[in-house]
C-alpha cells in the first residue's frame, strides 16, 4: 500500500503557557462501511480507520474512536491548551491494524 | 414547604425526564436502531440530563455522505472537573454509533468532524464529566440523499 500522509495543519507551533492550539488533521482512508455491494451484488467488507490518537510526549491529548458512520477522508478539528514543549504524535489505526503515523513540533515558553 | 416553579424551571425538570427518549420531532423512513441501549452502555445507565452540549449540525444535508459536525461543551466547570468523552450517535443510521471523541484534562472540550447520515433523523450527543454526570443535546437534521451506501 502506498504511503499516505496525513495533513496536519497547527494554528500556532510557539506558544505560551495557557494559549490554546488548535488542530485540524485530515488522512486519506476510504472508510468502507461493510455496507456496500460491489456489481457483482457481493458485499464489500468493512475497512476504516477506527482509532484516532493525539499525544504529546507520549501523553494522550485527545483522540477519538470512530465508526463507519465517518465519511470518507476522516477530518478532525480539536483544541487544546500544551503544557509543555515537545512533540505532537498523530496516530491512525485502521481495521487490519495498519498505523498511519504523524509528528508535529511545538514549543511552550 | 412548596415552591411555585417558574415556566423555565418547570420545563427544566420536564425536560430532565424525558430526556432519555428526547422528543424525536423528525420522522425518519427507516426503522431506528438501538441508540438508546448505547447512550446506557455509555452512561452505566444513569439518564443524561438536558444541556450543556453543543451540538452543530446543518439543517439539511444534501449529501448525507458528509454531514459536518460539531460539538462543544460550555458552561463553568468545577476546578479540576473536565470534560472526558463524548458520544454522538444517530437513531436513523444501519448503525447507532457515530463516533467517541475522548478528551484529557489539556483539552478544549470541542471537535469538529465530518459524518454520514441515512435519513432525517435527531443525532444525539452524550458528553461525560470527569464528575460522573451526563449531559446531552439532539438535533434534527433533514438528509436528502442517504450516505451510508446501504
Amino acid at each position: 500500500m502506498a504511503e499516505i500522509k496525513p495533513r496536519i495543519r497547527l494554528d500556532k507551533k510557539d506558544v505560551k503557557k495557557g494559549d490554546t492550539v488548535d488542530v485540524k488533521t485530515l488522512v486519506s482512508h476510504v472508510m468502507e462501511t461493510g455496507l456496500r455491494k460491489d456489481a457483482s451484488g457481493k458485499p464489500i467488507p468493512r475497512m476504516i480507520i477506527n482509532t484516532f490518537t493525539c499525544e504529546l510526549n507520549g501523553k494522550f491529548v485527545f483522540g477519538c474512536d470512530l465508526e463507519s458512520a465517518v465519511s470518507a477522508n476522516p477530518y478532525f478539528d480539536f483544541k487544546f491548551k500544551p503544557t509543555e514543549s515537545g512533540t505532537l504524535k498523530f496516530t491512525w489505526v485502521d481495521d487490519e491494524g495498519t498505523r498511519i503515523e504523524a509528528t508535529e513540533t511545538i514549543k511552550v515558553t | 414547604m412548596l415552591q411555585r416553579l417558574s415556566r423555565r424551571e418547570a420545563l427544566t425538570v420536564g425536560a430532565g425526564a424525558f430526556a432519555a427518549g428526547v422528543g424525536l420531532a423528525a420522522a425518519p423512513a427507516r426503522a431506528l436502531n438501538d441508540y438508546a441501549d448505547q447512550i446506557k452502555n455509555f452512561t452505566g445507565g444513569k439518564t443524561p440530563v438536558e444541556g450543556r452540549v453543543k451540538l452543530e449540525l446543518p439543517e439539511l444535508a444534501e449529501n448525507g455522505n458528509t454531514v459536518p459536525l460539531s460539538i462543544a461543551v460550555d458552561g463553568p466547570m468545577d476546578e479540576g472537573i473536565h470534560v472526558e468523552e463524548i458520544l454522538v450517535v444517530a437513531p436513523a443510521n444501519p448503525n447507532a454509533r457515530v463516533i467517541r471523541f475522548r478528551f484529557s484534562s489539556a483539552s478544549v472540550p470541542e471537535a469538529s468532524t465530518r459524518i454520514r447520515l441515512a435519513d432525517t433523523q435527531d443525532v444525539i450527543a452524550v458528553a461525560k464529566l470527569s464528575d460522573g454526570n451526563f449531559f446531552q443535546a439532539s438535533r434534527q437534521i433533514k438528509v436528502t440523499i442517504g450516505g451510508c451506501g446501504g
